[in-house]
Protein backbone atom coordinates (compact mmCIF):
# COMPACT_ATOMS: atom_id res chain seq x y z
CA UNK A 1 0.00 0.00 0.00
CA UNK A 2 1.30 3.72 -0.39
CA UNK A 3 -0.64 6.95 1.24
CA UNK A 4 -1.04 9.74 -1.66
CA UNK A 5 -2.00 12.96 -0.75
CA UNK A 6 -2.76 15.56 -3.76
CA UNK A 7 -4.77 18.38 -4.45
CA UNK A 8 -7.78 17.79 -6.71
CA UNK A 9 -9.98 20.84 -7.79
CA UNK A 10 -8.82 22.54 -5.61
CA UNK A 11 -9.90 20.07 -2.63
CA UNK A 12 -6.74 18.44 -0.56
CA UNK A 13 -7.49 14.74 -0.78
CA UNK A 14 -5.14 12.41 1.45
CA UNK A 15 -5.88 8.25 1.27
CA UNK A 16 -4.27 4.61 1.31
CA UNK A 17 -3.98 3.17 -2.16
CA UNK A 18 -2.49 -0.27 -3.83
CA UNK A 19 0.98 0.61 -5.16
CA UNK A 20 -0.64 -0.38 -8.46
CA UNK A 21 -3.63 1.95 -8.17
CA UNK A 22 -3.57 3.93 -11.42
CA UNK A 23 -4.33 7.81 -10.90
CA UNK A 24 -7.49 7.47 -13.23
CA UNK A 25 -9.07 4.73 -10.40
CA UNK A 26 -8.01 6.58 -8.03
CA UNK A 27 -9.87 9.99 -8.91
CA UNK A 28 -13.13 7.48 -10.55
CA UNK A 29 -13.09 4.92 -7.44
CA UNK A 30 -11.84 6.37 -4.76
CA UNK A 31 -12.68 10.42 -5.35
CA UNK A 32 -16.02 9.44 -7.26
CA UNK A 33 -14.99 11.77 -10.09
CA UNK A 34 -16.43 9.62 -12.69
CA UNK A 35 -16.14 12.11 -15.36
CA UNK A 36 -12.72 11.28 -16.34
CA UNK A 37 -13.29 8.06 -18.51
CA UNK A 38 -11.36 4.72 -19.60
CA UNK A 39 -11.69 4.42 -23.03
CA UNK A 40 -8.64 2.23 -23.91
CA UNK A 41 -6.73 1.88 -21.16
CA UNK A 42 -3.48 1.21 -22.87
CA UNK A 43 -2.80 4.84 -23.63
CA UNK A 44 -4.10 5.47 -27.01
CA UNK A 45 -7.23 7.02 -26.63
CA UNK A 46 -6.72 10.29 -24.28
CA UNK A 47 -10.34 9.51 -22.78
CA UNK A 48 -8.32 10.10 -19.72
CA UNK A 49 -6.63 12.96 -19.86
CA UNK A 50 -6.67 14.80 -16.92
CA UNK A 51 -4.28 18.11 -15.64
CA UNK A 52 -1.16 16.91 -13.22
CA UNK A 53 0.49 20.27 -12.43
CA UNK A 54 -0.92 21.87 -15.17
CA UNK A 55 0.16 19.85 -17.71
CA UNK A 56 -2.28 17.39 -19.48
CA UNK A 57 -1.75 13.54 -18.98
CA UNK A 58 -2.92 10.53 -19.50
CA UNK A 59 -4.14 9.32 -16.15
CA UNK A 60 -4.02 5.75 -16.82
CA UNK A 61 -0.99 5.92 -17.64
CA UNK A 62 0.08 7.07 -14.03
CA UNK A 63 0.04 5.39 -10.89
CA UNK A 64 -1.97 7.08 -8.65
CA UNK A 65 1.41 7.09 -5.72
CA UNK A 66 3.30 8.70 -8.76
CA UNK A 67 0.56 12.03 -8.47
CA UNK A 68 1.06 12.06 -4.76
CA UNK A 69 1.93 15.57 -4.11
CA UNK A 70 0.47 17.49 -7.36
CA UNK A 71 -2.11 19.45 -8.10
CA UNK A 72 -4.93 17.62 -10.42
CA UNK A 73 -7.69 19.08 -12.33
CA UNK A 74 -10.35 16.74 -13.84
CA UNK A 75 -13.31 18.11 -16.01
CA UNK A 76 -14.93 18.45 -12.51
CA UNK A 77 -13.21 21.34 -12.03
CA UNK A 78 -13.41 23.77 -15.37
CA UNK A 79 -16.40 25.35 -14.54
CA UNK A 80 -17.06 28.11 -12.40
CA UNK A 81 -20.24 26.68 -10.63
CA UNK A 82 -22.85 27.36 -13.08
CA UNK A 83 -20.39 29.12 -15.45
CA UNK A 84 -18.90 26.54 -17.71
CA UNK A 85 -15.34 27.06 -18.80
CA UNK A 86 -15.03 28.63 -22.35
CA UNK A 87 -13.85 25.85 -23.81
CA UNK A 88 -16.89 23.57 -22.82
CA UNK A 89 -18.80 26.43 -23.52
CA UNK A 90 -17.33 26.16 -27.46
CA UNK A 91 -18.08 22.09 -27.02
CA UNK A 92 -22.43 22.81 -26.25
CA UNK A 93 -22.27 26.29 -29.22
CA UNK A 94 -20.40 23.79 -32.10
CA UNK A 95 -21.91 20.52 -30.84
CA UNK A 96 -17.89 19.20 -30.71
CA UNK A 97 -20.09 16.09 -28.84
CA UNK A 98 -22.05 12.99 -30.12
CA UNK A 99 -22.14 10.25 -27.32
CA UNK A 100 -19.95 12.85 -25.32
CA UNK A 101 -17.43 9.52 -24.39
CA UNK A 102 -14.48 11.02 -25.62
CA UNK A 103 -15.86 15.13 -24.36
CA UNK A 104 -14.00 14.88 -21.09
CA UNK A 105 -10.40 14.01 -22.12
CA UNK A 106 -10.94 16.08 -25.70
CA UNK A 107 -11.85 19.15 -23.29
CA UNK A 108 -8.88 18.64 -20.66
CA UNK A 109 -6.44 18.00 -23.72
CA UNK A 110 -7.95 21.45 -25.52
CA UNK A 111 -7.78 23.58 -22.17
CA UNK A 112 -4.10 22.47 -22.25
CA UNK A 113 -3.47 22.76 -25.72
CA UNK A 114 -4.63 26.65 -25.74
CA UNK A 115 -2.87 27.58 -22.71
CA UNK A 116 0.77 25.82 -24.68
CA UNK A 117 -0.25 28.08 -27.87
CA UNK A 118 -0.63 31.77 -26.50
CA UNK A 119 -0.20 32.97 -30.14
CA UNK A 120 -3.34 31.56 -31.00
CA UNK A 121 -3.96 28.11 -33.13
CA UNK A 122 -5.21 27.15 -36.78
CA UNK A 123 -6.83 23.77 -38.02
CA UNK A 124 -4.17 21.79 -38.68
CA UNK A 125 -2.25 23.03 -35.30
CA UNK A 126 -5.34 21.49 -33.26
CA UNK A 127 -5.81 18.53 -36.13
CA UNK A 128 -1.99 17.28 -35.02
CA UNK A 129 -2.06 18.48 -31.07
CA UNK A 130 -5.06 15.77 -31.20
CA UNK A 131 -2.75 12.76 -31.83
CA UNK A 132 -3.72 11.63 -28.55
CA UNK A 133 -7.01 11.79 -28.26
CA UNK A 134 -9.70 9.50 -30.33
CA UNK A 135 -13.07 10.22 -30.58
CA UNK A 136 -15.12 6.75 -31.68
CA UNK A 137 -17.84 8.45 -32.64
CA UNK A 138 -15.51 10.42 -35.32
CA UNK A 139 -16.73 14.00 -34.74
CA UNK A 140 -13.73 15.50 -35.27
CA UNK A 141 -15.08 18.33 -37.36
CA UNK A 142 -16.77 20.43 -34.67
CA UNK A 143 -14.32 19.49 -32.04
CA UNK A 144 -12.02 20.87 -34.07
CA UNK A 145 -14.15 23.74 -34.84
CA UNK A 146 -15.28 24.22 -31.11
CA UNK A 147 -11.72 23.89 -30.21
CA UNK A 148 -11.06 27.22 -32.66
CA UNK A 149 -13.60 28.70 -31.19
CA UNK A 150 -12.47 28.47 -27.42
CA UNK A 151 -8.99 29.80 -28.68
CA UNK A 152 -10.35 32.76 -29.81
CA UNK A 153 -12.54 33.65 -27.29
CA UNK A 154 -10.10 33.17 -24.50
CA UNK A 155 -7.92 35.19 -26.28
CA UNK A 156 -10.31 38.10 -26.56
CA UNK A 157 -11.24 37.62 -22.66
CA UNK A 158 -7.69 37.37 -22.22
CA UNK A 159 -8.56 33.76 -20.11
CA UNK A 160 -5.59 32.00 -21.78
CA UNK A 161 -3.44 32.28 -19.42
CA UNK A 162 -6.31 31.13 -16.23
CA UNK A 163 -6.98 27.69 -18.40
CA UNK B 1 -1.43 -5.25 -13.29
CA UNK B 2 -0.01 -7.53 -10.80
CA UNK B 3 0.89 -6.20 -7.84
CA UNK B 4 3.80 -4.05 -7.20
CA UNK B 5 5.32 -1.76 -4.54
CA UNK B 6 6.40 1.81 -5.26
CA UNK B 7 8.61 3.44 -4.20
CA UNK B 8 9.59 7.08 -4.31
CA UNK B 9 13.43 8.06 -4.68
CA UNK B 10 14.99 11.08 -3.30
CA UNK B 11 18.80 10.88 -5.09
CA UNK B 12 20.23 8.86 -7.70
CA UNK B 13 22.39 7.54 -5.04
CA UNK B 14 18.94 6.47 -3.00
CA UNK B 15 17.36 5.37 -6.38
CA UNK B 16 20.48 2.39 -6.73
CA UNK B 17 20.41 1.57 -3.06
CA UNK B 18 16.42 0.91 -3.60
CA UNK B 19 17.21 -1.53 -6.67
CA UNK B 20 16.87 -4.81 -5.47
CA UNK B 21 15.41 -8.10 -7.12
CA UNK B 22 12.68 -7.75 -9.59
CA UNK B 23 12.67 -4.15 -8.93
CA UNK B 24 12.37 -1.57 -12.36
CA UNK B 25 12.94 1.92 -12.26
CA UNK B 26 9.76 3.86 -13.44
CA UNK B 27 10.36 7.70 -15.21
CA UNK B 28 7.84 8.82 -16.99
CA UNK B 29 5.65 5.62 -17.32
CA UNK B 30 4.60 6.08 -21.26
CA UNK B 31 6.14 2.42 -21.74
CA UNK B 32 6.80 0.56 -18.37
CA UNK B 33 3.07 1.31 -17.21
CA UNK B 34 1.40 0.12 -20.35
CA UNK B 35 4.05 -3.06 -20.52
CA UNK B 36 3.09 -4.01 -16.91
CA UNK B 37 -0.67 -3.70 -18.07
CA UNK B 38 -0.05 -6.11 -20.31
CA UNK B 39 1.90 -8.20 -17.81
CA UNK B 40 4.72 -8.07 -19.82
CA UNK B 41 7.03 -6.60 -17.25
CA UNK B 42 5.86 -7.55 -13.58
CA UNK B 43 8.40 -5.84 -11.04
CA UNK B 44 8.32 -6.37 -7.66
CA UNK B 45 9.02 -2.79 -7.15
CA UNK B 46 9.20 0.44 -8.96
CA UNK B 47 11.45 3.12 -7.76
CA UNK B 48 10.02 6.55 -9.02
CA UNK B 49 12.93 8.53 -10.51
CA UNK B 50 11.01 11.57 -11.33
CA UNK B 51 10.99 13.65 -8.26
CA UNK B 52 15.04 13.36 -9.01
CA UNK B 53 16.52 16.95 -8.96
CA UNK B 54 19.66 16.07 -10.38
CA UNK B 55 18.01 14.40 -13.25
CA UNK B 56 16.24 17.43 -14.50
CA UNK B 57 17.62 19.79 -16.51
CA UNK B 58 19.38 21.04 -19.83
CA UNK B 59 21.98 22.72 -19.70
CA UNK B 60 23.64 24.44 -23.26
CA UNK B 61 27.63 25.59 -22.66
CA UNK B 62 28.63 26.79 -26.20
CA UNK B 63 27.69 23.96 -29.11
CA UNK B 64 27.80 21.16 -25.74
CA UNK B 65 24.40 20.04 -24.59
CA UNK B 66 23.94 18.19 -21.88
CA UNK B 67 20.17 17.03 -20.96
CA UNK B 68 19.10 15.21 -17.59
CA UNK B 69 17.83 11.53 -17.81
CA UNK B 70 14.38 12.91 -16.65
CA UNK B 71 14.12 15.52 -18.77
CA UNK B 72 10.64 15.57 -20.43
CA UNK B 73 10.31 15.42 -24.40
CA UNK B 74 7.94 18.65 -23.92
CA UNK B 75 10.62 20.11 -22.07
CA UNK B 76 13.66 19.08 -25.02
CA UNK B 77 11.26 20.03 -27.87
CA UNK B 78 10.23 23.77 -25.73
CA UNK B 79 13.90 24.21 -24.85
CA UNK B 80 14.97 27.77 -27.01
CA UNK B 81 18.96 26.43 -25.86
CA UNK B 82 18.74 23.43 -27.68
CA UNK B 83 16.80 25.10 -30.38
CA UNK B 84 19.73 27.66 -30.87
CA UNK B 85 22.32 25.00 -31.74
CA UNK B 86 20.65 21.80 -32.39
CA UNK B 87 17.10 21.89 -33.68
CA UNK B 88 16.50 19.09 -35.30
CA UNK B 89 16.28 17.66 -31.60
CA UNK B 90 13.40 19.65 -30.83
CA UNK B 91 11.98 18.60 -33.76
CA UNK B 92 12.27 15.04 -33.11
CA UNK B 93 11.06 15.31 -29.54
CA UNK B 94 8.20 17.36 -30.62
CA UNK B 95 7.18 13.87 -33.00
CA UNK B 96 7.04 11.71 -30.18
CA UNK B 97 3.79 10.09 -29.62
CA UNK B 98 1.14 12.61 -28.61
CA UNK B 99 1.45 15.84 -26.21
CA UNK B 100 -0.03 13.93 -23.24
CA UNK B 101 2.81 11.40 -23.91
CA UNK B 102 5.83 14.45 -24.23
CA UNK B 103 4.48 15.21 -21.13
CA UNK B 104 5.91 12.54 -19.25
CA UNK B 105 7.85 10.51 -20.78
CA UNK B 106 11.64 11.15 -20.72
CA UNK B 107 15.04 10.99 -22.91
CA UNK B 108 16.16 8.61 -20.46
CA UNK B 109 13.57 5.77 -20.33
CA UNK B 110 13.68 6.25 -23.86
CA UNK B 111 17.11 5.22 -24.44
CA UNK B 112 17.27 3.03 -21.60
CA UNK B 113 13.93 1.42 -23.08
CA UNK B 114 15.81 1.09 -26.54
CA UNK B 115 12.47 0.21 -28.51
CA UNK B 116 13.47 -0.63 -32.29
CA UNK B 117 11.37 1.99 -33.64
CA UNK B 118 11.79 4.85 -30.90
CA UNK B 119 13.22 7.81 -31.91
CA UNK B 120 15.88 9.00 -29.95
CA UNK B 121 18.46 6.40 -30.60
CA UNK B 122 18.80 7.43 -34.02
CA UNK B 123 19.77 10.87 -32.88
CA UNK B 124 22.26 9.42 -29.65
CA UNK B 125 24.14 7.53 -32.30
CA UNK B 126 24.15 10.22 -35.24
CA UNK B 127 25.10 12.92 -32.83
CA UNK B 128 27.67 10.57 -31.51
CA UNK B 129 26.57 11.48 -28.07
CA UNK B 130 27.75 10.41 -24.49
CA UNK B 131 25.35 8.05 -21.83
CA UNK B 132 26.36 9.30 -18.58
CA UNK B 133 25.10 6.74 -16.20
CA UNK B 134 25.74 6.98 -12.20
CA UNK B 135 29.04 4.30 -12.86
CA UNK B 136 30.09 5.46 -16.41
CA UNK B 137 30.35 7.05 -19.39
CA UNK B 138 29.39 5.27 -22.57
CA UNK B 139 29.70 5.84 -26.37
CA UNK B 140 26.26 5.96 -27.87
CA UNK B 141 27.66 3.65 -30.48
CA UNK B 142 28.46 1.20 -27.53
CA UNK B 143 25.16 1.76 -25.74
CA UNK B 144 22.44 0.48 -28.21
CA UNK B 145 23.38 -3.60 -28.43
CA UNK B 146 20.16 -4.94 -29.69
CA UNK B 147 16.76 -5.17 -29.55
CA UNK B 148 15.46 -3.35 -26.34
CA UNK B 149 18.91 -3.82 -25.43
CA UNK B 150 21.39 -1.57 -24.48
CA UNK B 151 25.21 -1.87 -22.78
CA UNK B 152 23.22 -0.97 -19.09
CA UNK B 153 24.00 -3.30 -16.17
CA UNK B 154 21.50 -4.50 -13.20
CA UNK B 155 20.40 -1.64 -11.50
CA UNK B 156 22.82 0.81 -13.48
CA UNK B 157 21.08 4.69 -14.17
CA UNK B 158 21.22 6.55 -16.73
CA UNK B 159 21.99 10.11 -15.30
CA UNK B 160 22.37 12.33 -18.99
CA UNK B 161 23.37 12.59 -22.32
CA UNK B 162 25.62 15.06 -23.68
CA UNK B 163 26.82 15.49 -27.18
CA UNK B 164 28.26 18.38 -28.84
CA UNK B 165 25.89 20.34 -31.61
CA UNK B 166 27.00 19.38 -35.07
CA UNK B 167 27.13 22.10 -38.21
CA UNK B 168 24.16 20.47 -39.46
CA UNK B 169 21.24 17.76 -37.82
CA UNK B 170 18.12 16.91 -39.49
CA UNK B 171 15.33 13.97 -38.62
CA UNK B 172 12.74 12.89 -40.31
CA UNK B 173 10.50 10.05 -39.66
CA UNK B 174 7.69 8.10 -41.53
CA UNK B 175 5.61 7.39 -38.72
CA UNK B 176 3.43 4.34 -38.18
CA UNK B 177 -0.15 5.80 -39.18
CA UNK B 178 -1.45 4.35 -35.70
CA UNK B 179 0.96 4.87 -33.15
CA UNK B 180 3.32 7.51 -34.33
CA UNK B 181 6.44 5.08 -33.51
CA UNK B 182 8.38 5.57 -36.78
CA UNK B 183 8.14 2.85 -39.47
CA UNK B 184 11.65 4.39 -40.16
CA UNK B 185 13.14 7.09 -39.47
CA UNK B 186 16.78 8.69 -40.22
CA UNK B 187 18.54 11.08 -38.45
CA UNK B 188 21.77 12.78 -40.27
CA UNK B 189 24.27 14.75 -38.83
CA UNK B 190 27.16 16.71 -40.54
CA UNK B 191 30.10 17.45 -37.99
CA UNK B 192 33.44 18.89 -39.64
CA UNK B 193 34.26 16.75 -42.88
CA UNK B 194 32.35 13.63 -41.35
CA UNK B 195 29.03 12.63 -41.66
CA UNK B 196 27.07 10.27 -40.10
CA UNK B 197 23.31 8.74 -40.55
CA UNK B 198 21.57 6.69 -37.71
CA UNK B 199 18.67 4.78 -38.66
CA UNK B 200 15.62 3.63 -36.36
CA UNK B 201 12.42 2.09 -37.38
CA UNK B 202 14.01 -0.39 -39.94
CA UNK B 203 17.12 -2.79 -38.59
CA UNK B 204 16.31 -6.12 -36.96
CA UNK B 205 18.50 -5.29 -34.39
CA UNK B 206 17.88 -1.72 -33.48
CA UNK B 207 19.48 1.40 -34.35
CA UNK B 208 22.24 1.41 -37.06
CA UNK B 209 24.28 3.41 -39.04
CA UNK B 210 23.84 3.29 -42.68
CA UNK B 211 27.22 3.45 -44.44
CA UNK B 212 25.55 4.03 -47.88
CA UNK B 213 23.52 7.25 -46.75
CA UNK B 214 27.00 8.45 -44.85
CA UNK B 215 29.27 7.64 -47.61
CA UNK B 216 27.27 9.20 -50.48
CA UNK B 217 26.75 12.41 -48.28
CA UNK B 218 30.52 12.60 -47.45
CA UNK B 219 30.97 13.74 -50.89
CA UNK B 220 28.13 16.40 -50.66
CA UNK B 221 25.62 16.49 -48.10
CA UNK B 222 22.49 17.28 -50.39
CA UNK B 223 19.53 15.66 -51.29
CA UNK B 224 20.08 14.97 -54.30
CA UNK B 225 23.59 12.87 -53.57
CA UNK B 226 21.47 10.34 -52.17
CA UNK B 227 19.65 10.31 -55.89
CA UNK B 228 21.77 7.16 -56.94
CA UNK B 229 22.13 5.07 -53.67
CA UNK B 230 21.03 1.97 -53.20
CA UNK B 231 20.06 1.11 -49.27
CA UNK B 232 20.41 -3.46 -49.18
CA UNK B 233 17.29 -4.81 -47.16
CA UNK B 234 19.48 -7.07 -45.52
CA UNK B 235 19.20 -7.36 -41.88
CA UNK B 236 15.94 -4.78 -42.39
CA UNK B 237 12.78 -5.75 -40.16
CA UNK B 238 9.61 -7.11 -42.28
CA UNK B 239 6.51 -7.18 -40.17
CA UNK B 240 2.68 -6.27 -40.92
CA UNK B 241 3.57 -2.57 -41.24
CA UNK B 242 5.93 -2.95 -44.33
CA UNK B 243 8.72 -5.37 -45.99
CA UNK B 244 12.29 -5.12 -45.77
CA UNK B 245 12.89 -3.73 -49.52
CA UNK B 246 10.02 -0.90 -48.58
CA UNK B 247 11.94 0.03 -45.43
CA UNK B 248 14.97 0.11 -47.62
CA UNK B 249 13.45 2.58 -49.86
CA UNK B 250 12.10 4.43 -46.96
CA UNK B 251 15.79 4.87 -45.61
CA UNK B 252 16.25 6.75 -48.93
CA UNK B 253 13.57 8.79 -48.79
CA UNK B 254 13.38 9.46 -44.95
CA UNK B 255 17.64 10.59 -45.68
CA UNK B 256 16.84 12.30 -48.29
CA UNK B 257 14.42 14.83 -46.42
CA UNK B 258 16.19 14.71 -43.39
CA UNK B 259 19.24 16.44 -45.05
CA UNK B 260 16.53 19.14 -46.94
CA UNK B 261 15.76 19.97 -43.25
CA UNK B 262 19.31 19.51 -41.69
CA UNK B 263 19.96 23.46 -40.05
CA UNK B 264 23.00 24.36 -37.76
C1 LIG C 1 0.79 6.42 -27.09
C2 LIG C 1 2.28 6.41 -27.09
C3 LIG C 1 2.98 6.82 -28.21
C4 LIG C 1 4.38 6.81 -28.24
N1 LIG C 1 5.00 7.22 -29.37
C5 LIG C 1 6.36 7.21 -29.42
C6 LIG C 1 7.04 7.67 -30.58
O1 LIG C 1 6.46 8.11 -31.56
N2 LIG C 1 8.41 7.63 -30.57
C7 LIG C 1 9.10 7.19 -29.47
O2 LIG C 1 10.33 7.19 -29.52
N3 LIG C 1 8.49 6.79 -28.36
C8 LIG C 1 7.12 6.78 -28.30
N4 LIG C 1 6.50 6.38 -27.14
C9 LIG C 1 7.31 5.95 -25.98
C10 LIG C 1 7.69 7.15 -25.12
O3 LIG C 1 8.63 7.95 -25.79
C11 LIG C 1 8.24 6.77 -23.76
O4 LIG C 1 8.21 7.94 -23.02
C12 LIG C 1 9.65 6.23 -23.70
O5 LIG C 1 9.83 5.14 -24.54
C13 LIG C 1 9.99 5.74 -22.29
O6 LIG C 1 10.25 6.82 -21.46
P1 LIG C 1 9.62 6.91 -20.02
O7 LIG C 1 10.28 8.04 -19.35
O8 LIG C 1 8.15 6.96 -20.14
O9 LIG C 1 10.14 5.56 -19.35
P2 LIG C 1 9.44 4.41 -18.50
O10 LIG C 1 8.28 3.87 -19.22
O11 LIG C 1 9.21 4.88 -17.11
O12 LIG C 1 10.64 3.36 -18.48
C14 LIG C 1 11.00 2.62 -19.64
C15 LIG C 1 12.14 1.66 -19.28
O13 LIG C 1 13.35 2.38 -19.05
C16 LIG C 1 13.84 2.16 -17.73
N5 LIG C 1 14.35 3.46 -17.26
C17 LIG C 1 13.66 4.64 -17.22
N6 LIG C 1 14.48 5.64 -16.86
C18 LIG C 1 15.70 5.10 -16.65
C19 LIG C 1 16.98 5.63 -16.26
N7 LIG C 1 17.15 6.94 -16.02
N8 LIG C 1 18.02 4.77 -16.14
C20 LIG C 1 17.86 3.45 -16.40
N9 LIG C 1 16.69 2.89 -16.77
C21 LIG C 1 15.62 3.70 -16.91
C22 LIG C 1 12.64 1.63 -16.94
O14 LIG C 1 13.06 0.78 -15.89
C23 LIG C 1 11.89 0.86 -18.02
O15 LIG C 1 12.45 -0.42 -18.21
C24 LIG C 1 5.11 6.39 -27.09
C25 LIG C 1 4.42 5.99 -25.94
C26 LIG C 1 3.02 6.00 -25.92
C27 LIG C 1 2.30 5.58 -24.67
S1 LIG D 1 -8.02 5.35 -21.28
FE1 LIG D 1 -6.14 6.41 -21.01
S2 LIG D 1 -5.50 6.73 -23.04
FE2 LIG D 1 -7.34 5.56 -23.32
S1 LIG E 1 -18.39 11.82 -29.07
FE1 LIG E 1 -18.54 9.67 -28.98
S2 LIG E 1 -16.49 9.11 -28.74
FE2 LIG E 1 -16.31 11.16 -29.22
Amino acid sequence: MASVSMTVNGRAVSGEVEGRTLLVHYLREHLGLTGTHVGCDTSQCGACVVHVDGKAVKSCTMLAAQASGSTIVTIEGLADGADLHPVQAAFKENHGLQCGFCTPGMIMAATDMIRRHPEGLDEKTVRAELEGNICRCTGYHNIVKAILAASEAMAKGGKAKAA
Amino acid sequence: MYSVNYHRATSVADAASKAKGEAKYLAGGMTLIPTMKQRLAQPGDVIDLMHIGELKGIKVEGKVVTIGAGTTHAEVAASAAIKAVCPALCHLASHIGDPHVRHRGTIGGSIANNDPAADYPAAMLALDATIATNKRKIPAGDFFTGLFETALEEGEIVTAVTFVAPDKAGYEKFPNPASRYAMTGVFVVLDGGSVRAAVTGAGETGVFRSVEIENALAGKFEASALDAVTVPADGLMSDMHASADYRANLVKVMAKRAVGRAKG
